[in-house]
């Protein structure tokens, strides 16, 4: 349930760089998040879907990228991906692991609809 | 149109992680966040820090809870400087509720401040809350596989508190599975081996923490 507050912060994030392309409407927020992340995007969703309500984001859509743990091995030297429920080398077993990757947590991109009338563009849902 | 981004989502906390730094750098303190599951032992092993450290330091403690006043009453009546923070429900402590709760304490008297996060081993990983030394603490009763389950919570850790280890002969618990894991997920980074009850291991961990805190002063 920790996705509330970071999900009202992503909205506001996501609301301010539209503004900064001048958009009408944010149709997909997309997301990357490492695989070690305790984030739940239906979450992210869920709570986005109450508090977007009333600004250019309502009903928009989160798209979540997942990224993988990469390692690398301190016994054959290999590199891998793993899952974090099972953190051992993939290829030889070996349970000495240098981590690369997987903690990752950004807003990738935005797809947004651009509203070339600069007179309508004051309804940006940042008042 | 797609218009990218690239914005750490966390940043919103992280700000204001390092403004609570700089004010606890401005009194020397250092900061503390005990972090672990409910039942751990975070406030038991707290209170037998504070005897091990409250000579030559002096301490302060900020204890979290989704609701109740039980934790910061023991630590009070300790005669040290303790304050309730009640998140209302919710399952973690942000850099803010600390911001906001700081000036309650005599910061001007303090050496340390202890800050016993909510228990919980998802959500307090994913929130800086401008502490210099974070403590994660796990204990025997509830399992070897923590580690890879809960990932964050011993990856984003300064140290790892192996608790109750005194009950080690009486459960499957897998001591060189827990070490393996993290060693991968925080390579380098210390663990200690204790009973909060018995006191074994105590005086080694507060050695350690009393490095840290004259780190912050000097």
């Amino acid at each position: 349930m920790h996705e509330l507050s970071i999900t009202e912060h992503l909205l506001e994030d996501c609301l301010r760089e539209a503004q900064k392309q001048n958009a009408s409407r944010i149709r997909v927020i997309r997301l990357c998040i490492g695989e070690l992340r305790g984030i739940v995007p239906d979450c992210i969703q869920i709570y986005l879907d109450m508090l977007a309500e009333g600004t250019i984001a309502e009903g928009a859509r989160i798209e979540s990228e997942t990224l993988p743990v990469k390692v690398r091995c301190l016994d054959c030297g290999q590199d891998g991906e793993i899952i974090p429920h099972h953190l051992e080398c993939p290829h030889c077993g070996s349970l000495r692991l240098k981590l690369l990757s997987g903690k990752e947590f950004y807003i990738k991109s935005l797809e947004v609809d651009i509203n070339g009338d600069q007179s309508t563009s004051s309804s940006n849902g940042l008042e | 149109m797609e218009i990218k981004v690239l914005h750490q989502v966390m940043d919103w906390n992280e700000d204001v992680s390092e403004e609570v730094k700089g004010t606890l750098a401005g009194h020397r303190i250092c900061m503390i966040n005990v972090m672990g599951s409910p039942g751990a032992g975070k406030t038991t092993m707290i209170t037998s820090l504070i005897e091990q450290l409250r000579g030559t330091f002096r301490v302060g403690v900020i204890e979290g809870d989704i609701a109740g006043q039980v934790d910061a009453e023991r630590i009070a009546s300790l005669g040290v400087p303790a304050v309730q923070l009640n998140t209302d429900g919710a399952c973690h402590i942000e850099a803010m509720s600390i911001q906001h709760i700081l000036p309650e304490l005599p910061l001007e008297d303090l050496d340390v401040i202890f800050v016993e996060n909510i228990g919980n081993l998802v959500c307090p990983a994913e929130f800086r809350i401008g502490e210099s030394l974070r403590i994660t603490i796990l204990s025997i009763p509830e399992g070897d596989d923590k580690v890879e389950k809960y990932p964050l919570m011993f990856t984003d850790t300064d140290c790892l508190v192996l608790n109750k280890y005194d009950m080690l002969p009486y459960f499957d618990f897998d001591e060189e599975r827990v070490l393996a894991n993290y060693g991968t997920v925080n390579p380098g980074a210390p663990l200690f081996r204790i009973s909060s009850r018995t006191g074994d291991g105590v005086e080694e961990l507060a050695g350690f923490i009393s490095e840290q805190i004259r780190n912050a002063q000097s």
